[in-house]
């Protein structure tokens, strides 16, 4: 199907292309940003007591304002570069979408209400950020396996993204622990291991179900990856993804001596792996739908806005999304190293 | 079913979207820019009070602000799933204007906010100013580039139409479109009223609870004096707003001022109760020529009716109301406000009744805010770009079952939340009150213990 894509040194074939790029990099740090705050919130109903929820609540407080914005580039990108996918794919979601949004909703505003409402209410605000993060969470892996099965709605499908729900809830754990490791101490940090180590294999189990259903799903992915030589050249993705999660397994089997010996050496590495494996699955994933918006329906190219909007819209993006991953990063190096407890 | 109507159903859940969500970055504009006057009066006097003023401000400014942008997320997908059409028909001219929304303005607020809420003792005073600045300049200029486009959908201009797709033709047209500069100036204005009588109406609460620290009175005199300024200014550009208005939508004007016929020398309508069945207005109150004298300036002059538009005009009943009442709260908040300021300049104090009608009003800007944009939106229909798409042409094809179901689940979190975040911004300052005694009784009793940092 690669007669589909015109000539590349157009505009009117670059433009989408690069819009694609941009958006697939809003939705990867979408994914993993607010992926590991969405975690913290799972796990919050977990902590033993109050001072660990505050602990929990307080190594995200930052972030999770700038993380979910990273939605909204992801989402803007689809509605003002690729209209007219927005509107198939966010039509044929409407119900896990408008679920995501309210529990999103709940969520963000929760985090709040909990240290301002009255003390008696604090717990009914703790549960709807902990609802509210499932759900957020779970229709999220819902919408993936949607995408993946390509919209077709029948009971099959709808089982089959009811679970990638699920296991991305649990690989959005399995970040939020490592996040968890990494800015914590005592008795939390350790808490943070097992909740990781108890996450670890529904991730990967998501992950062995994505890869196994995208190809089952389209002969074309099918070719993609299975023919030759191209299998030879892409067996590093899986092969890599395999060692990550190995390298995670290992790290959270030993970091509980190491932690007890107050030797923090190793903290980040089940963070950084997961991220390594949030980056090889995206990068397989999209290597599978690409160039499509929807499975053997609309490419990047047919759903694209006219040249002129998107070359409007470029230059903002060359000169903006650097300026925007730099106070991005300045952010993040000011609230480097173990979080403290919140104050204004 | 009416009722069932998917274009119907998507306009409702639209609006209460839209309702629940101008609501905090109302507040949050211009409250960026009043912690912004508080940090510096606090940098150049060192009082202790801006301090404190800040400190405890920054938290309802925190729990505004996750209010606006979680709602503002849910903005993002209802274009697509709610009027798919708009962005097929002017996406060349929406779609720039929103990614560049995003791009200066929604990004820089979320990542300094976490400095400016955060940040201090981590960084230096100097660059925690800077995010706080930054913050209030990246919701102020989120607020230019939604108006442009708001405004653009009103008063379209630099672009033309090529197999029914908008192209642009010149974007400084279509950003600085005609009612561009009115509406912008009209919404930055509402926001800082709104802010006034916020910061008056919760400190004159603390004040009614017998905390008069400096605190309370300086931000008691910051909401009375800015509202007090800034109310004869919001009428002048208010009424010139409307004269642009009867320019480019005088089906608009039509409904809001309830004239049903064309005819010289109409009579202003003052109260009613318009009626779209019969044409005409009941229990009318009128004084005849005047609507001639202010619109046309010209006691004979001809006012066009709603009977001028044909199919083509808004619904008349709702502009027609909304438009009193933000009239009416707008007068109501040059009374209090000036009649406020007057007594704090006289005496240094309020008298009991006088605090009592300022706590009352701490919402009020939000009443007159959601009354104006009714009148605008809802007087801008059945358009959704003024002569260029109906709202019926952008509607989606989602079942109106699915619509319903998401609107009742939409309706029943956002009346939650208004109510969660009302009473808990009285109760922060009830719990700034009571911390606020103690203080000054151990302050007395030489404790030094209750001197602690304020963990939130």
């Amino acid at each position: 199907m690669f007669d589909s894509i015109p000539d590349l040194s157009q505009p009117a074939g670059w433009l989408p292309l690069v819009f694609a790029l941009v958006m697939a990099l809003a939705m990867l740090a979408y994914v993993i940003l607010d992926g590991y705050d969405l975690g913290v919130g799972v796990l919050l109903r977990r902590a033993d007591n109050e001072a660990q929820k505050d602990s929990m609540i307080a190594s995200i407080g930052p972030f999770w304002d700038a993380n979910e914005t990273w939605l909204v580039l992801g989402v803007g990108v689809l509605l003002v570069a690729f209209p007219m996918a927005h509107g198939v794919i966010l039509g044929a979601l409407y119900l896990p979408v408008a679920l995501m949004l309210v529990s999103l909703t709940l969520r963000g505003v929760a985090f709040d209400f909990r240290v301002k409402a009255r003390a008696e209410h604090k717990p009914l605000w703790d549960r709807a950020f902990y609802t509210g993060s499932l759900l957020a969470g779970w229709s999220q892996g819902f919408m993936l396996g949607s995408l993946i099965t390509g919209f077709k709605g029948n009971l099959w499908s709808t089982v089959f993204s009811g679970l990638i729900g699920l296991c991305l809830v649990a690989a959005y754990c399995l970040l939020g622990a490592g996040w968890l490791i990494m800015k914590s101490e005592g008795p939390l940090q350790l808490k943070a291991v097992a909740w990781a180590r108890g996450s670890l294999w529904f991730t990967a189990a998501g992950v062995l179900a994505i890869s196994l259903a995208t190809p089952l799903v389209s002969a074309r992915i099918l070719e993609k990856w299975f023919s030759f030589p191209n299998v030879i050249l892409l067996l590093p993705i899986p092969a890599v993804t395999l060692a990550l999660f190995i390298v995670v397994a290992r790290s959270l089997k030993r970091l509980p001596t190491r932690l007890a010996q107050n030797n923090q050496y190793g903290a980040a590495v089940p963070f950084a792996s997961t991220v390594g494996i949030f980056l090889l699955a995206f990068y397989g994933l999209a290597y599978s739908l690409f160039p499509w918006l929807v499975v053997d329906q609309i490419t990047v190219w047919q759903a694209a806005s006219s040249t002129e909007a998107l070359q409007v819209i470029f230059y903002g993006v060359v000169v903006v999304l650097p300026v925007i991953i730099g106070y991005t990063v300045f952010a993040y190096r000011i609230f480097w190293g173990k979080s403290t407890a919140l104050h204004y | 079913m009416e009722t069932f109507d998917p274009v119907v159903l998507a306009r409702v859940q639209f609006a209460a979207n839209m309702t629940f969500h101008i609501l905090f970055p109302t507040i949050s504009i211009s409250m960026g820019w009043a912690l912004l006057f508080f940090k510096t009066r606090f940098v150049a006097t060192g009082q202790r009070h801006w301090m404190d003023a800040y400190q405890f401000w920054v938290k309802i400014f925190a729990l505004t602000f996750a209010l606006g942008v979680v709602s503002g997320i849910t903005m993002s997908f209802q274009f697509g799933t709610n009027w798919p059409g708009f962005m097929n028909t002017v996406g060349n001219v929406a779609g720039p204007l929103l990614a560049y929304e995003v791009l200066t303005a929604f990004f820089l607020e979320a990542t300094m906010l976490g400095i400016m809420l955060f940040g201090r003792g981590r960084v230096s005073e100097r660059v925690h100013t800077g995010a706080t600045f930054l913050v209030a300049a990246g919701t102020t200029l989120s607020a230019f580039w939604i108006l442009a486009l708001n405004s653009w959908m009103h008063t379209p201009a630099g672009f033309e139409m090529i197999n029914g797709q908008a192209h642009v033709t010149s974007w400084f047209e279509v950003i600085f479109n005609p009612s561009f500069p009115y509406r912008l100036a009209h919404m930055l204005i509402a926001s800082g009223l709104t802010v006034g009588f916020l910061l008056a109406g919760v400190s004159a609460y603390r004040w009614l609870k017998n905390d008069r620290g400096p605190d309370v009175l300086a931000t008691l005199r910051t909401g009375i004096f800015a509202a007090a300024f800034l109310i004869p200014i919001q009428i002048v550009v208010g009424d010139m707003h409307g004269v642009n208005t009867l320019q480019h939508q005088p089906a608009k004007i039509a409904a809001m001022e309830g004239i049903w016929k064309t005819e010289k020398g109409a009579a202003a309508v003052l109260f009613a109760i318009p009626d779209a069945a019969t044409q005409s207005n009941k229990f009318e109150i009128a004084i005849p020529k005047l609507a001639s004298l202010y619109l046309t300036h010209d006691w004979n002059g001809e006012v066009k009716g709603i009977d001028a538009f044909g199919d083509k005009h808004p619904p008349v009943a709702p502009v027609f109301f909304a438009f009193r009442v933000m009239v009416g709260m707008g007068m109501l908040m040059l009374a209090v406000s000036w009649f406020s300021a007057w007594q704090l300049g006289r005496r240094k104090t309020l008298q009991p009744w006088l605090t009592r009608v300022l706590v009352a009003m701490t919402f009020a800007g939000w009443v007159a805010l959601l009354a104006g944009w009714y009148v605008t939106e809802i007087g801008r229909q059945p358009w959704l770009v003024q002569g260029v798409l109906t709202a019926a042409q952008a509607a989606s094809t989602v079942p109106a079952a699915n619509i319903a179901f998401t609107l009742v689940m939409y309706l029943t979190l956002y009346i939650a939340l208004l109510t969660a975040y009302v009473s808990v911004v009285f109760h922060l300052a009830k719990k700034a009150t009571a911390k606020e005694t103690s203080r000054s009784v151990s302050d007395n009793s030489a404790q030094p213990g209750a001197m602690r940092v304020q963990h939130v």
